[in-house]
């Protein structure tokens, strides 16, 4: 696959499958759909972050045989979301609860507008426990809150000798970079129906990612076979990783409410509990100690990752892979330590964000990759430049770069397309005599892993199918997920370019586990590279079974498979093929070790950031954003352009706006109008630049890329601003009260520390 | 909606009088709503405590833009398209359409109004500051009879006004033929647009001779209510702006502001940035006589 054959289809900006129908309303999501008798169900939560349950009253006022109730006692299966760990978060707080925001009780009334009071009407007694909200506190191990040690999970990677590197270091660089909460910011909340029938069992509609997460979390909580749990995604406005676990937990919600009230129940969030309660990005603390010769290789790289968790496992344990991964970036060094953990806290779970880790670990190595060249006395773009990783180069898990990469020709086309070295040498001369407003120039360079990490793609053992009807109408069927980053568009591409028909000629299936095969979850950037393969097989073996009936020949117009579609469902009945994941035969990783390949393919990048800061509201804006990316084949121009702009502004938001405001493990501010994203007065002009290197694993050379544009925006941006204003920023969000306290007041020194050091990891 | 609507009353007379009637009948127990994009914000997050609102949308007494010789009145029902879109407005008190321009974004733009704005009596409430720079007088109306005041007096404490319960606010005046060559405004928002102020700044100056011989300043988000800096004003006014004076200024702004810590910013930060608008208008109001 690795040719570029010529392609009709993709390659070309096919119109978005779903894209009338939301354009015109006519898309159904799930608060649009009511069902016959339909209760609406709420969730009653902890108030505190930490405390054993003593009492659960139903206060006065309130006509409580209308409602529907349900306690961690109404459950018939197990009281647990299992997805990585087991025994887990529990559905619903029994004895006891572990972080402000955790659901309790369940209520339903016919009447949604009598929820609300009856919600505030219930009064929870707790006996308070000691509980920790952040990393330090966590790791201080003083109060335990999880096992033995608050550690959810923990990893080392190990190549080469560190502890015999410092002695030939010409320069010892340490830092430390931190990385604050995000929230997802979806515009269709969380919502979910349920309905319950003795002969059905229990049939779930909502807004998700995953169906089969959820499947298999209901198979638990209920108890039930798995013919019994039928789940099917609704329209879905938004995800970027918000809808990868939480969902599992509504339907488990809204179920037990069906089930106890005999009739369908909705639940849906409005913002203020969406923001509240649900997951978000995990915050971070990263330290870099690094050695390096007197021309700026690296020598040796000691690496400490801390994620704040939050209360439950849930996914954390493979978003701190991912950090760990990524956390030596795009670079060779021969000695390499990344020592790595997941905390936990009593504040909600921490979850799956469109980067999953990764753009933690990368602000942390892409600020520190500047700090070394101030040390060493070199700009960054050359400090980058020595130490990029070449084909044949192995990374920090020891995977050996087996296909082309080109990182330094990446980075002379992005400092050509962002005139970087004109613009760095006019804003030097200009902010030395302007007083107002400086302008400075920041790089990123990086890379993302597509697919699952390690042997994660061989658990989950992939299957598509692909049936046609007698007019040669083909449908996909796929439990991966349209939530507005185009997927089925992508996916009818690859059907139709494979088969010599049109997009028009291919339909995906709603995804509903009683028809669809599991396909995986819609998560690392693995849909088009994975899925996107998988159908790619199907297609051909749709074609192989008409051509074993002798009803295509190898060559086929698209009138003639029609025609071989229409004989073979008179003749044989229903066409349909299936594929299956193939473990490519040269990837191996060692779970132990953490050694190996970590993914089939990475997708890579070079990014520049320009900024103003203004001195007098110590405001930093984003001015320019030139990105220069390699991620295989495009499959669709206008969808690959697409998520590279959404990822930037999400990552502009990431960087200068967006602060969770914690109050003793809650969001206190979780408003739109105090939650702060960017609007589109806010982001800037981004001009976006692919380099195409097909791939052997993805359809025609294509790999992920969903991801990989939030990873870099955050550090370019600081590392600009540190440009601008002479002043090394090591924390996001980075807000104007933040510069304030640095610009206003006397500079501070660096945050850097040259030969002779102490501080970092030891 | 956290709010249960068949909780609450919600009526529409439809003329002045009769809204007049309704609240002189029953002070206080009705609650004006114009736009509605403040109300409605309470009502969706389960804390609008009033339960019986009238509505004021729709009553054309309420919403002409008209002039006169000396003054330019503004219903109090005008939206900020209104003002966005009126000449009279774009030519003469330009701040005040600029104001309007960067609040909310349109669709609030076209509901809000000035009136529910100076009402609602927001510290970090946008058109505030500009009509106390143009010295705006305010009119009060109710069953009994109108009340005409400076501006400057409307606002009480922190959300209280001299509203009474029975009244409504008619209209807003300003004085026409007084323009001032220096106007300056600056917003400091959480960001770009759809933002509430941190910290603004409005001013209008004129110099004679080399020294400052008027200058109206006044400021959003600094203190409990929106407010007038007249220290700063009394520092500068007289003098000629040397670099002395401006820090003089600065530090009679720091003297008179008492900013807090919220969600949205910090005192020290509002505080400091305040001073430092002040000092970019205080370099135009020098540089306008060059
Ligand atoms: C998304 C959003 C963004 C916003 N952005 C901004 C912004 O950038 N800057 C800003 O300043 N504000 C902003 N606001 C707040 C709001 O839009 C303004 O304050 C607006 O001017 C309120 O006017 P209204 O007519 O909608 O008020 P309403 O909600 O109708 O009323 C507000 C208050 O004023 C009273 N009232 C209204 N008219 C009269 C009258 N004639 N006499 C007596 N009492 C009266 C009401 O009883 C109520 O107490 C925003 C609001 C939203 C929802």
């Amino acid at each position: 696959m690795r040719d570029a054959t010529p392609t009709r289809i993709v390659g070309t900006p096919a119109l978005r499958k779903e894209g009338f129908g939301k354009v015109t309303g006519g898309a159904r999501y799930i608060d649009d759909i009511v069902l016959l008798g339909m209760w609406h169900g709420a969730t009653v939560r902890s108030s505190i972050a930490r405390g054993a349950i003593k009492d659960i009253r139903f206060g006065a006022g309130i006509n409580w045989d209308e409602f529907v109730i349900v306690t961690a006692k109404d459950i018939p299966g197990a009281n647990c979301i299992p997805l990585i760990v087991d025994n887990d978060q529990p559905v619903l707080a029994d004895a006891r609860v572990n972080h402000p925001e955790e659901p309790v009780v369940l209520l339903a009334h016919p009447d949604k507008a009598r929820l609300h009071e009856a919600v505030e009407a219930v009064e929870i007694d707790y006996d308070p426990l000691p509980a920790v909200f952040t990393i330090e506190e966590s790791e201080r191990q003083q109060t335990i809150v999880w096992g033995e040690d608050n550690v959810i999970k923990r990893f080392l990677v190990e190549k080469g000798d560190v502890d015999s590197a410092w002695q030939h270091a010409a320069h010892i660089v340490s830092g430390e970079y931190r990385t604050g909460a995000q929230e997802q910011l979806y515009i269709e909340n969380n919502g979910v129906i349920a309905e319950w029938s003795d002969a059905d069992g229990l049939i779930i509609r909502g807004s998700m990612q995953c169906p089969y997460y959820v499947h298999k979390a209901l198979l638990r909580v209920f108890d039930l076979p798995a013919e019994k749990v039928r789940v099917i995604q609704a329209e879905t406005g938004g995800a970027f990783g918000g809808k990868e676990d939480y969902p599992s937990l509504i339907a488990a919600h809204a179920g037990l409410l069906a089930l106890k009230a005999g009739r369908p129940v909705k639940i849906i969030y409005d913002r203020e509990e969406d923001l509240a309660a649900t997951t978000k990005r995990h915050p971070s603390r990263t330290r870099y100690r690094t050695a390096v010769d007197k021309d700026g290789h690296l020598l040796a790289m000691d690496i400490q990752v801390d994620l704040d968790g939050g209360a439950y496992a849930t996914v954390s344990p493979t978003v701190l892979s991912r950090a760990t991964i990524h956390s030596a970036g795009p670079y060779l060094c021969e000695n390499i330590r990344v020592r790595s953990h997941a905390w936990a806290t009593n504040v909600p779970p921490h979850g799956a964000f469109r980067g999953f880790g990764s753009p933690q670990t990368i602000f942390g190595i892409e600020r520190h990759m500047d700090q070394i060249a101030k040390a060493v006395g070199i700009s960054p773009e050359e400090v980058r430049r020595r130490n990029f990783l070449a084909q044949g180069n192995a990374t920090a898990t020891g995977q050996l770069i087996r296909d082309p990469i080109d990182l330094r020709g990446m980075m002379d086309r992005a400092l050509k397309v962002s005139d970087y070295h004109a613009k760095r040498a006019r804003f030097a001369r200009e902010n030395a005599t302007s007083s107002a407003i400086k302008h400075g120039m920041g790089i990123a360079s990086f890379m993302h892993g597509a697919g699952f990490t390690g042997s994660g793609e061989r658990y989950l053992n992939s299957l598509v199918g692909l049936e046609a009807d007698a007019s040669g109408h083909l449908t996909v069927l796929v439990s991966s997920t349209e939530f507005g980053q185009g997927t089925n568009t992508m996916l009818s591409q690859v059907v139709a370019e494979a088969l010599g028909l049109s997009c028009e000629d291919v339909s995906i299936a709603q995804p509903d586990t009683n028809r669809v095969p599991n396909s995986g979850p819609t998560v690392a950037s693995r849909t088009t590279m994975i899925v996107g393969r998988l159908v790619h097989d199907a297609a051909l073996a749709l074609a192989g079974i008409l051509r074993e009936k002798n009803l295509l020949s190898e060559e086929f117009s698209a009138d003639e498979f029609r025609a071989a579609c229409a004989a073979y469902t008179a003749q044989f009945g229903a066409l349909r093929s299936e594929a299956r994941y193939q473990p490519p035969k040269d990837i191996f990783w060692d779970d132990a070790k953490y050694q190996g390949d970590a993914y089939p393919a990475f997708a890579w990048a070079v990014y520049v950031a320009e900024v103003a800061v203004d001195t007098r509201t110590y405001a930093a804006e984003v001015v320019n954003f030139y990105t220069v990316q390699e991620v295989g084949r495009v499959m669709n121009p206008v969808l690959a352009a697409g998520q590279i702009e959404g990822g930037v502004a999400q990552g502009v938001g990431y960087a200068l706006y967006e602060k969770v405001v914690w109050k003793d493990g809650r969001m206190s501010n979780n408003q739109m109008t105090n939650y702060i994203i960017p609007t589109a007065a806010d982001v800037p002009n981004i001009e976006v630049y692919f380099e195409e290197m097909p791939c052997e694993h993805g359809p025609y050379g294509a790999k992920g890329l969903g991801e990989l544009p939030h990873d870099g925006p955050a550090p370019a941006i600081l590392n600009a601003i540190q440009d601008a204003a002479g002043i090394s920023f090591t924390s996001i969000p980075l807000l104007p009260e933040d510069i304030f306290l640095r610009m206003a007041e006397a500079p501070e020194p660096e945050c850097l520390e040259i030969v002779g050091s102490a501080k970092g990891p030891q | 909606m956290r709010s249960n609507v068949s909780e609450y009353e919600f009526i529409a007379p439809g003329s002045l009088d009769a809204v007049l009637a309704l609240l002189s009948a029953e002070p206080g127990a009705w609650t004006p709503m114009a736009g509605g994009t403040e109300l409605m914000v309470a009502l969706g997050a389960g804390r609008l405590e009033q339960r019986k609102l009238v509505s004021l949308w729709g009553i054309g007494e309420l919403r002409g833009i008209t002039a006169s010789a000396d003054w330019l009145t503004i219903g109090a029902g005008a939206t900020y398209t209104d003002i966005r879109e009126n000449a009279a407005i774009a030519k003469e008190f330009p701040l005040l359409a600029r104001s309007a321009s960067w609040t909310g974004a349109i669709a609030n733009q076209n509901r809000g109004t000035l009136g529910g704005n100076i009402v609602n009596a927001s510290p970090a409430a946008d058109s505030p500051p500009v009509l106390l720079v143009y010295e705006a007088e305010i009119e009060l109306v109710s069953a009994q009879g109108a009340r005409r005041m400076n501006y400057s007096e409307f606002h009480l404490g922190y959300k209280r006004t001299v509203l009474r319960p029975q009244e409504l606010v008619m209209a807003v005046h300003l004085p026409r033929g007084h323009r001032l060559p220096v106007e300056y405004l600056r917003k400091v928002g959480t960001r770009n647009a759809m933002a509430i102020s941190k910290v603004a700044l409005a001013g209008v100056g004129a110099m004679q001779s080399g020294k400052v011989q008027t200058v109206r300043i006044a400021a959003a988000s600094l203190r409990e209510t929106p407010a007038r800096l007249s220290m700063t004003e009394a520092v500068l006014v007289g003098h000629a702006l040397t670099s002395d004076r401006i820090q003089a200024a600065r530090k009679a702004l720091l003297q008179e502001v008492k900013p807090i810590d919220d969600v949205r910013s910090t005192a020290k930060y509002r505080a400091h940035v305040a001073a430092n608008l002040l000092e970019e208008f205080l370099n135009q109001m020098a540089a306008s006589e060059s």
